[in-house]
Parts: C-alpha cells; structure tokens; sequence
C-alpha cells in the first residue's frame, strides 16, 4: 500500500481518525477524543467522550474535572471504535503517558504523542511499535539536542546544594512529570532528606504516590520557617523561580530541568543559575534511532522543530511530512 | 581543561560579582601552573589566542553535519561557537585528557593552515563544555564579562593579598604569570621596576553637608570626564582607567604624545564644535570608550585631550610622599614640556572663602564640568579613598517630575522585583514619550510600594517588561541633560535615579521635553 491513508486525516486542531469519528489530542471539545497524556496541550477539557490510560484519566480529573464519557484502556489494551482497533502503549513521558495505535484494514498508523526512550523511575518505559505511518513529536528536534545522562545532572544538583548550605537549591520543574522525575531521581541517587514543595506541585506528587512512584518525603513551603529552608531542594513550578513567592526562601540558587537547559542563552533569559538538562522528551538521537527502528513506511511530524527532522529524513530516503498541529509546546517545559 | 571549562560554563551563569570572584579564586587555587596562568589571560583577554577564523569552525562542523541542519541548528541557539560545541558529533565517552596549557602551546606553534585539523582532533577528545570554552579560546572571542580588576580582585582574594598591591605588579607581568602565583603562594613579589605600571588612584569622598576651610584645601573643578592615568618609563607608554584597565589604544592622541616620563594623573576630556574646541559633555567622550581602536576619523572628530592635575612620579622620583602642593608645583612645572594641544592644567578656583565658592560652584554651566573638588593641601598621594584629604562637592542635581511608564524586573536579588523603570515627559503633541530609565534612589520600602504598584497597574506585558497605568509621578534627579538621537525624545539624562515618588502629584502636571530641553548643556 503507497501514499496517505484515506482513513486518518490531520487537521490544525487534531488528528481525525475518520471511521471511528475520533480526535486525537485535539485543541478544541469533539464528541470523541483519544488522550495520549495530561499535559494541557494535549488534554484539552470539553469533550463528551474520551479514552486515554487510567493514569492519564486520573491526571485529567485531578486538574481539570472530570469528562462525562469516560473509557480507561490499559497498556497493552485494545479497543475497537466502529472497525478501528485502537491499542495505548507506553511513551515513557510521563505517568500514564500513551502511544496510540490504530488498525484499520490491514495498515497501523502509531501517534507517539510526547515520548522519550532513556530511563525514567517516575514512568512505564517506552515500548516500541512498529507501524506504517509513524506521527511523532519533534520538540527537540535538532541536532544539538543530545540530553546528558540524567544521574549526571542530579550529580550537579546535590553538588550545588553541598557548596550552600546557608542557602537553598529551588528547582523549576513542571507540575506534572518533572517535578516527580527530578525526586525520584534525587531519590535514586541516595538523598533522603525532605524535599519541599511549591503548593501547586504537591497534589500531583501525592497522584504519583498512589500511583505507586514511591517519592520519599515531602513538605510543603508554606508555613516552613525560612531557617529550617536552609540546606534543602525546593521544587517550584518555573512560573515561580522569580516570582514573589520565591522571597521567602533563604538565598536560593536558581535551577530549572528541562531539556532546553542545553542551550545557554534559554538558561540565561531564564535567570537559572544551575541549568539542569533533565528532559521529558527524546533528544535528536533517540528521534532518529526510533525513527529507524520502528522503520516506518511514512513520517509525520506533529509539532517542534519539524524542518530539522523532515530534513533528516530526506536525508535517509524516508517519506516525510509535516503537520503543523496548533497550540502544542504552550506547557511552560519541556 | 575540564576545570577550565567548568569555569567559564559557571561564570557564564553567574550574575553577581562576588560570586563570580569566589569562582575564578577557586579556580585558581586549585589549578597548576602554568594552566591557571593562561586560564587568567584567556579570561580577562590580556593573550589573544586567535588561532582560528570562526568561519574556519563553522566549516569543521559542516564536514561532519549536513549544512542544512547545521543552519537550523545555528539559527535556533544563536551562536555559532556554541552550536558546534553541542553538535559535534561523539564517537565515545570524552577522555577530557586535554590540559589547557598544552591547548595554549600547540595553537601558539601551528600555522594557520594546519591549525583547524588540530582544534578537531582536540575537539573529540572532549565533552561539549570544554569543546565551547576550547572554540571560544581558539578563535579569541572569550568574553565572559571578567575585567582585567576582577580577575586581578578574584587572584588577590585567593592568595589572601592586598589588591593595591597587586595592581602594582600587574602590569610588569606577562601570562602566565608564573611569578604572580609564585608570589602568591609564598614567594618572592615580583619586581615591576622598569615597566610602566599602574598605581592605584587616591580618591575622594563625598562632602555631606559639612565645609572645610580654603586655607587649608585648594579648590579645583571637577570635570565630568574619565580619570586617567598616563606612565611614561623609557620610551613605554601606557595609559590606564580608574579601574587599572589599560586603555593605551583607544587613546593614541594621548599616548603617542606624552614626552616626558614619570606618572601623571587627570582627566581625560574631548574636544566638542559645539564648546568651540572646549571640553565637551560626557556624551562626547563615550563615543570613544571601550574600544579596542580607534578609526582616523573619529580621532578627527572628537580629539582626545588631558587635564592633569596630579603628579605622582617625577621621572623616576616618586613624588606620592610629598604633599600635595608639592607636587602641583613641580606639576605646572612640567607643563612647558608638554604639547599643549593634548595635554593642560586644571586650574585652581580663587575664592576668598567657602560661601564665594559656593556661589561660583553653582554658577558653573560648562558641559564638563561636574562639581568642584576639594584638596588638602598637604595630602599625600594615597590610594584608595580616605576621609578628610580629598572631597568631591558635586553640583546639586536636576530634577524633573515624569511619568512612570514602564517597568522591567531586576537582577539578582532584585529579580522578583519590578525594579528598573523607564518614565516619560509630555511632548508639543501632549503625549507621554520615554526621557529616561533608572533603577536606583529609592529605599527597600520605597521599592516594595513600587513592586506592587506596577503589578497592581499593568496595561501590558512585552515579555519581560510591563506597561503601566500612566498615573504616578517620579522626580527624577539626574546630573546633566544632552541631546540623543537614539531616544524618540531627542534627548538623554546623565546618572538619573528616583529622587522622590510624588504620590500627591496628578500626572498631567509633571514635566514636559521643552522644559527639560533648557537643560541641555
């Protein structure tokens, strides 16, 4: 079989998978949405009927409320939608972060959503699927882009907070995948001490906890005196890093994880101090590596930097295209 | 070269001074000769390393990547140093068994040809930040905002030295500085004798509120230029800024012109049309600043001159245990020596007493001219600034009362405070345009009402910068008032901070340009 599937269609707002009368991803309320995870760009509210992981599920209800149709397909599971055989994989983003597989008559097309390939305690690892049409991200779609092992970057953390034991160490984390990667990695690598939390972190870290993502001891900023602040990781959302609410704390060096920390000058228009390049999504390698593995017959590229790798496959004789999909990459990280 | 590169990738993250001292003296107590030495000149740009184009390195990358994601990758990092440190492609884990001093030789020694294969054959053998600190080495383009005195500040730190004492041999020294650290770690101080070295300046503090008696203090202006320092020793010629930085070759109207040796100290001023070949604003003499040359037409344009009025070495006779009439006599002495085009006295004020000084203080309008100092007659000359020998007596300031109309965070402590504000005066249209910015003046409980006034009051957000309600009046202080083509106003204020916020008054009522345009000097 050659050329486009007359059956799956993209569209700015989402990719429509015509026979089941299904959105995935989309920007805008549809009466049928497949989610691949609860980050806001992703995981918009309005719909009447959804199906996504239960994780995913429980991450939707925790921070926009509950959708009145709602399907939980586990890993692994399938689901047949008017003829079209619809399967969620692990993505290895964040919790409960799915691929979607789609069958219909005889051709597979996967939707990777946001995915990453190197180990991450906090999540299911990424499972590889082969497929005819491969539609990926390319949030870090550049050669540039090469993430540093990540127990290398906690190294540097718990370095800095050694070095300023009068002061603090507050990280940036995202709310929702990073903030619980950067303890359980922290957790990982032996420190046990408790890590305080900005209020808009700490229902989320309790989500990953009856989840089951052990993350050690948590406390609460608020209401902790700025003295017994002093010697300690504090995650904030980076909204926060040079808001007010950082004021409180004890001469606090700045850090932020996130995969764009490679790049000085994004640090530096930040304000971070510590840049540590912990990210959620595959770097350029791990894109091109899962491109050849899955050995596609086709690309798309949803939202990213999408000319580089478009450019790469032309490279490597692979049929590609972009799709151009709106309002991805609003989270505030990546 | 891992140190190094941890180094510059840290100071590259770093805002605030002391920090950034307590890195570069860690560093430098740690490193061995001679790679801290060479750290320290790459640094503070004191050895040009240029050993490669950075269109050369751009090429090297383009063998190894495709040129199209090359570019892509350039266009979204904005650096080209940086992109080929991060794309470089790695064939294993980076031995980073590359020591700095051996970088240093070997670029010192390869012709310009080979010199590209052997920056690659060093690039593979480390990870990305000693691949950027080793680019940025190579093609001579350091820049990590360290001045020759913060680096001289962070060595004097880590040896537990005095500074003053440091400036003395500095200049005497070549990188990499292995009598420097000798010294510091026990030896023997260097001896500058027979180089033209710096001194630190004497400076003076601030005359309040008190008065002092002429008898005793001899009255100069105080003109509104840089402080210079010229040393003559041979036929070496140097000249230095306040802060020790050598300045010889943004200024060779001034250093190819010094006949005579010895340590003079003064005023460096330009010349202005508009002063009729007098000294010019401060404005003038900027143009000319922090260059590293200087172009025939600018020294045409803006002709550098200077006003001396200290005399620290006679010859080779060191004259700063002298008093300071002393020296001043054996100062005009000089004079006749000197080409007069380039180099004149600054005279002393003739007031019978305090208050006629006063009234001739405030009735000075010349465009350099700052305030008046004030010298006791029998100071020495002694570094750094000590009560009662010397004072600046500054001319009161201006004011104006404008219109806050933007605000933009800090930095540092400051970077969750709207700290930095740009405010406005009214024009012929009766319109509010930008006159100036300032982010200084006002008190820590002064700084917490503005922080919430401009949250509480934004129309707009630019990224990091808001917009605000155009309600509240700032009286603005500033020194003098010139002309500028880059303000939509026309014009530009000298050193503006918040003198006061004028709550009570209605921001129709502040200030308009035409007003402030009668301060033009």
């Amino acid at each position: 079989m050659n050329g486009a599937p007359h059956w799956i269609e993209p569209f700015p707002h989402g990719i429509y998978v015509r026979p089941a009368d299904a959105w995935i991803d989309p920007s805008r309320p549809v009466p049928r949405a497949l989610i691949t995870h609860g980050h806001a760009d992703h995981a918009r509210g309005g719909h009447d009927a959804v199906w996504a992981t239960p994780e995913t599920l429980d991450i939707i209800n925790l921070r926009y409320g509950r959708y009145t149709g709602e399907n939980a397909v586990g890993y692994g599971d399938a689901v047949d939608l008017n003829g079209v055989r619809v399967s969620f994989h692990p993505a290895g983003h964040v919790l409960g972060s799915a691929q979607i597989r789609l069958e219909f008559q005889c051709e597979t097309v996967v939707v990777t959503g946001d995915f990453k390939r190197r180990p991450d305690l906090s999540c299911a690892p990424f499972e590889l699927v082969p497929c005819d049409i491969f539609i990926t991200e390319a949030t870090f779609g550049l050669p540039v882009f090469r993430h540093p092992p990540t127990p290398d970057e906690i190294a540097k953390l718990l370095a800095m907070l050694e070095t300023n034991p009068q002061g603090c160490v507050l990280v940036g984390a995202y709310a929702l995948g990073k903030a619980q990667r950067v303890i359980a990695e922290l957790r990982d690598a032996g420190f046990h001490d408790p890590i305080y939390l900005h209020g808009a972190l700490e229902k989320m870290c309790a989500l990953y906890g009856e989840h089951g993502v052990d993350l050690g001891e948590l406390r609460p900023v608020a209401g902790t005196d700025k003295s017994d602040l002093m010697g300690r990781v504090i995650l904030a959302p980076p909204s926060a890093l040079a808001d007010r609410w950082s004021r409180r704390l004890p001469d606090p060096v700045t850090a932020m994880a996130s995969g764009w920390m490679r790049v000085r000058a994004r640090a530096r228009q930040r304000g971070v101090e510590l840049p540590l390049i912990i990210s959620d999504h595959a770097d350029w390698d791990e894109l091109t590596q899962t491109i050849r593995d899955v050995a596609p017959r086709e690309v798309w590229v949803t939202h990213g930097r999408e000319e580089a790798l478009l450019r790469w496959c032309q490279l490597h004789q692979i049929r590609a295209r972009a799709l151009a999909l709106v309002g991805r990459e609003d989270e505030d990280d990546a | 070269m891992r140190a190094f590169a941890a180094l510059v990738t840290q100071l590259g993250y770093t805002r605030s001074r002391n920090a950034k001292v307590a890195l570069i003296a860690d560093y430098l107590r740690a490193t061995p000769d001679p790679d801290r030495g060479w750290a320290l000149a790459a640094l503070t740009g004191e050895a040009d390393f240029s050993a490669v184009k950075s269109s050369a390195v751009r090429a090297m990358a383009m063998e190894r990547v495709d040129p199209e994601l090359f570019r892509l990758s350039r266009d979204f990092v904005g650096d080209t140093a940086e992109t080929v440190a991060l794309i470089w492609p790695e064939t294993g884990t980076p031995t980073n068994d590359l020591r700095l001093a051996d970088a240093v030789d070997s670029f010192a020694n390869v012709s310009r040809a080979r010199a590209p294969a052997l920056l690659a054959e060093y690039m593979d053998r480390l990870d990305s930040d000693g691949r950027y600190a080793l680019i940025k080495l190579a093609t001579g383009a350091m820049r990590v905002g360290i001045s020759a005195r913060l680096a001289k500040t962070a060595f004097a730190q880590a040896f537990g030295l005095d500074i003053d004492a440091v400036e003395e041999v500095w200049h005497a020294l070549a990188p990499p500085y292995a009598s420097l650290f000798a010294w510091g770690e026990g030896g023997p101080r260097p001896d500058p004798e027979g180089t033209p070295y710096f001194r630190p300046f004497m400076l003076a503090h601030p005359l309040e509120d008190g008065t002092v008696d002429l008898a005793d203090y001899a009255a100069e202006w105080k003109w509104d230029g840089i402080r210079i320092q010229i040393v003559r020793i041979g036929e070496q010629v140097r000249l230095f800024s306040r802060g020790g930085d050598d300045i010889t070759l943004a200024f060779p109207d001034i250093a190819q012109h010094m006949p005579v040796e010895g340590v003079f100290d003064g005023e460096l001023l330009v010349r202005g049309q508009a002063q009729m070949g007098e000294a010019a604003s401060f404005n003038a003499l900027q143009q000319r600043l922090g260059r590293k040359t200087v172009s025939a037409k600018m020294l045409a344009e803006a002709p550098a001159f200077v006003r001396l009025y200290d005399l620290l070495i006679d010859g080779r006779e060191d004259l700063r245990t002298a008093p300071w009439h002393v020296r001043r006599a054996r100062l005009e002495a000089k004079l006749p020596a000197l080409p007069a085009d380039r180099f004149d006295l600054s005279q002393i004020i003739e007031a019978a007493d305090f208050a006629e000084l006063g009234r001739i203080r405030d009735g000075a309008r010349d465009a350099a001219i700052e305030g008046v100092m004030l010298k006791r007659r029998d100071s020495l000359y002694v570094p750094g600034r000590r009560v009662g020998l010397w004072y600046k007596w500054k001319r009161d300031p201006l004011t104006a009362d404008c219109v806050m109309m933007y605000a933009q965070r800090g930095s540092g402590k400051r970077s969750s405070f709207y700290s930095d504000y740009t405010f406005g005066c009214w024009n012929d249209e009766g319109e509010l345009v930008p006159v100036g910015k300032a982010y200084s003046g006002f008190s820590d409980s002064e700084l917490k009402w503005l922080d919430k006034f401009v949250r509480q009051n934004t129309v707009n957000r630019f990224g990091p910068v808001r917009e605000v309600e155009k309600s509240l009046v700032l009286e603005v202080a500033f020194d003098s008032i010139h002309e500028s083509k880059r303000h939509k106003s026309g014009i530009a204020m000298r050193f503006p901070r918040i003198a006061r916020l004028r709550r009570d008054k209605p921001a129709a009522e502040a200030d308009t340009v035409a007003a402030l345009r009668a301060f033009i000097t």
